[in-house]
């Protein structure tokens, strides 16, 4: 399998970054309840879409508006990619309603991406709970596309209940067919459920993983990432291998509406992935 | 290789730092268990006189609630401890444990280590710590479950 | 110092002539509502002639002056991110069709702008925007469309205001570069002249237009020391040393609760800056929603909900919201661009209704710093004059 391109070439109309490109809707997939996926192809020949893991792109509803989305598909596709979310607005809740054949306008993709290339010859532990397990997808698929080149991989999966779990069928997949360790954990169990019961963050203690040559990315809610560093640095992994997604208000995607800054970072250009020891000193402060 | 049960305990990190003759008066309350899945550790509203560290397998930390059934609120798993109700007054257990999977763990009577603490308070201080941690822990992480994070926002 | 130029007050309507026959709109200071604002020239006599202001924390008023100095003031509410970051722009209209839509990019349609009057903090402000938009990875096509043949007469302030501290932040009082001719104006004994200094080639061309001709010793003496007097007249400081280390040492620090409780998150603070450059997207459609619109606006940081996302706003008090201001405006600014984002106009402190001043904030945050394990907040000094 080819090697993740550098400087992947954005899709949007080629000099104005703040045009969005027409791409066509092939495929709406209900996760969850309130969780769906679109799948996105090129319209016409206008070659394609290549991202990098734990990317986003703007994603703009006709008269509606515009949000920021991880892109949460294979990195190895370039001609058909995922958008999974949740409706958590006016312009989600008008993509909801899309059907195939319909177009979305997207500028993108911006953004750091996850260290899967830096992980090699290492252990990688993937702690996510909620819909933070989209971004991790496209980085998921890469580690198991490249088995190969990486020690131990581990995903410790947090979900809200067992009927909000993402992407169970490629979970069980990736389960029986690479050598990984998933586990899935669930804040609420139902009936019927026998499995794990309880926060994610209560299994980094006991995974299998060598803190000394290991390489953590973590993407969920703030809290849980919080809860989750704890555990990392509790098991002796350095903040320079820890990292995680961060999320800020959007509106341009390129570093000029200033609505994204978290700290001395725009969340658009020097992030959303950061590694942690780069913004360790912020971390923890409220209303940053 | 068979280990035995002050191996065991010695080694157990829950243990780390315990006076040697501790160890060995503590092993003296263990035995190994085995459960097949499914099985019940302990009932809601039994006495409580014993605790459990888990070797391997699941268990289901439970609640019977009418019209819901047999809830799980937590799993434990291994590396865990299960049960402190052997510790404080009524001695009863307030949650059940029911096995999600065939478990092996190590049970201690509680009943028997619960006088040995009384005698020696050096004893008690040093299980109180460790099983105050325990609390703790399960504490933060039940706030966490409280907190919904994943939940649909605000 | 590159040679300089003189020529007579009544010389001065050519110099606006000349960038009017060769194209330029020109825009400068003008009275207008009670205030000196920018706005596009007629004529020099559109300029406030003989008028002066008079400012403090949350006070701004017009006075006459005993003479009739063109630029006998300093700033107003405007600054020059009106006209290079306009405050309201179209970006695109689409329509719908067959396929899904079409979008229609917006290009800027405008005249080349000649910037009248434009004082040291301002020339800084606009190399500060310069580097914001122009000087990253990805350029704003609106701002560079409107710097682009940009005409930049500045004018060295001939006073302090009451409210200025561009000599702390080492942003005047007297233009270094960024300009095309660069103009102290004196006026004395009877005598009312410009002395000249020429920044580029078409500045040259433009001074060569009027008729002028080589400073006098004394002439360039004169300027040098209206610019001396100037410097030591500001009515403000802000001493700058380890400004960054600083606030970033000091998030929590009692201070930020006080101002909070000032406060009144009106953003006035952010649309008179001339450093301040947050927008927001707004897409709009008609009613027949076929036809949309992408709209780029002028945003404050103390709205809100400019931190918003997924239930609510990430910055919910104003005790967040003034850090983030002035924590960006003076440390984390200097990580992001290489220099301060304040220039010291002052124009913050004039138009804060409640008096809020930014180098006193920092002045009670510096003597009670976490760093230094300081004690007391400093809460008395709050209305205290300047030192």
């Amino acid at each position: 399998m080819a090697p993740l391109s550098e400087h992947p070439p954005m899709a949007t109309a080629a000099k104005e970054p703040m045009l969005p490109a027409p791409f066509r809707i092939e495929k709406v997939g209900q996760e969850t309840v309130d969780t769906f996926t679109v799948d996105l192809v090129p319209v016409g020949d206008n070659g394609g879409f290549s991202f990098l893991p734990g990317q986003f792109n703007m994603i703009y509803v006709f008269g509606v508006g515009e949000v920021p989305i991880s892109i949460s598909s294979d990195p190895e596709n370039t001609q058909r990619f995922q958008h999974t979310t949740r409706v958590v607005g006016a312009v989600t809740r008008g993509m909801g309603h899309l059907k195939k054949g319909d177009t979305l306008g997207i500028r993108g993709p911006f953004g750091t991406h996850w260290p899967v290339e830096q992980a090699e010859g290492r252990d990688v532990v993937v702690v996510t709970g909620g819909i933070g397990l989209a971004p991790l997808r496209p980085a998921l698929y890469y580690l198991m596309g490249h088995r190969e080149k990486f020690h131990r991989i581990v995903l410790l999966y947090g979900a809200r209940t067992p009927e909000d779990i993402l992407f169970r069928r490629e979970l069980e997949r990736w389960r029986s067919k690479f050598d990984v360790d998933i586990q899935v954990t669930v804040d609420r169990g139902t009936l019927g459920w026998r499995g794990n019961v309880g926060v994610v963050t209560t299994m980094i203690g006991r995974a299998p993983f060598d803190p000394a040559n290991t390489v953590a990315l973590a993407c969920g809610p703030e809290v849980m990432m919080r809860f989750a560093l704890m555990e990392f640095q509790r098991r002796g992994v350095p903040s320079e291998r820890i990292y995680l997604s961060m999320e800020r208000n959007m509106k341009c995607a390129i570093g000029f509406c200033g609505h994204c800054q978290y700290g001395p970072t725009f969340i658009c250009k020097d992030g959303p992935v950061f590694r942690f020891d780069r913004i360790e000193s912020i971390f923890n402060k409220a209303e940053i | 290789m068979i280990q035995t049960l002050e191996g065991i305990v010695s080694e157990h990190p829950f243990f780390k730092g315990l006076d040697a003759r501790y160890i060995q008066l503590i092993a003296g309350c263990a035995k190994n268990v085995r459960f097949r899945e499914g099985e019940i550790v302990f009932r809601e509203g039994d006495a409580a006189d014993q605790f459990f560290f888990i070797r391997e397998g699941l268990v289901a930390v439970e609640l019977m609630v009418p019209h819901r059934g047999f809830t799980t609120l937590q799993t434990v798993g291994e590396g865990d401890a299960l049960g402190w109700s052997w510790l404080i007054p009524p001695y009863q257990w307030r949650f059940g444990a029911r096995t999600l999977q065939p478990t092996r763990a190590l049970v201690f009577d509680g009943k028997c280590l619960r006088r040995k603490c009384e005698d020696d308070h050096d004893l008690g201080y040093e299980i109180l710590k460790r099983f105050l941690h325990v609390v703790t822990e399960r504490l933060e992480s039940t706030r966490l479950q409280l907190l919904d994070l994943y939940g649909a926002p605000v | 110092m590159s040679e300089q130029f003189v020529f007579g007050g009544d010389r001065f309507p050519g110099v606006l002539d000349a960038l009017k026959t060769r194209g330029y709109q020109v825009i400068g200071p003008t009275v207008r509502d009670g205030a000196i604002v920018y706005a596009e020239l007629g004529s020099a006599s559109d300029l406030p002639i003989g008028w002066t202001d008079e400012q403090d924390g949350g006070k701004y008023r017009l006075l006459k002056r005993a003479d009739k100095a063109f630029f006998g003031y300093v700033v107003g509410p405007h600054s020059w991110k009106k006209y290079l970051h306009p405050p309201i722009v179209r970006l695109w209209t689409a329509s719908r069709d067959a396929k899904g839509f079409q979008i229609e990019e917006e290009k800027p349609a405008h005249r080349k702008m000649a910037f009248v009057g434009v004082r040291a903090c301002e020339l800084h402000a606009i190399a500060i925007q310069d580097k914001v938009f122009l000087g990253g990875h990805v350029v704003d096509s609106q701002y560079q469309a409107r710097r682009d043949g940009n005409f930049v007469l500045a004018i060295n302030c001939g006073q302090a205001g009451n409210t200025c501290f561009c000599a702390s932040m080492k942003a005047g009082p007297k233009a270094t570069s960024g300009f095309d001719l660069a103009l102290t104006e004196i006026l004395e004994g009877g005598e009312h002249y410009f002395v000249a200094e020429i920044g580029t080639p078409l500045g040259g061309e433009i001074l060569r237009a009027i008729d002028s001709k080589t400073a006098a010793a004394i002439e360039v003496e004169k300027a040098a020391s209206i610019h001396a007097n100037t410097a030591k007249q500001m009515g403000r400081t802000l001493d700058t040393t380890g400004i960054k280390e600083l606030l970033y040492a000091n998030y929590e620090h009692p201070r930020w609760n006080e101002v909070a409780g000032l406060c009144l998150t009106c953003g006035n603070c952010t649309m008179v800056c001339p450093t301040c450059f947050c927008t927001t997207v707004e897409d709009t459609t008609d009613l027949t929603g076929d036809h949309a619109e992408r709209w780029r606006k002028w945003d404050s940081c103390f709205t809100s909900d400019f931190s918003y996302i997924h239930g609510g706003s990430v910055r919910a008090t104003a005790k967040s919201r003034y850090r983030q201001w002035m924590t960006h405006k003076l440390a984390t600014w200097i990580d992001q661009f290489g220099s301060s984002g304040c220039v010291g106009c002052g124009r913050c402190i004039t138009w804060c209704p409640v008096a809020i001043d930014i180098t006193e904030e920092v002045r009670a945050i510096r003597q009670s710093s976490a760093s230094n394990d300081g004690g007391e907040s400093g809460g008395k000094e709050r209305h205290d004059s300047n030192s």
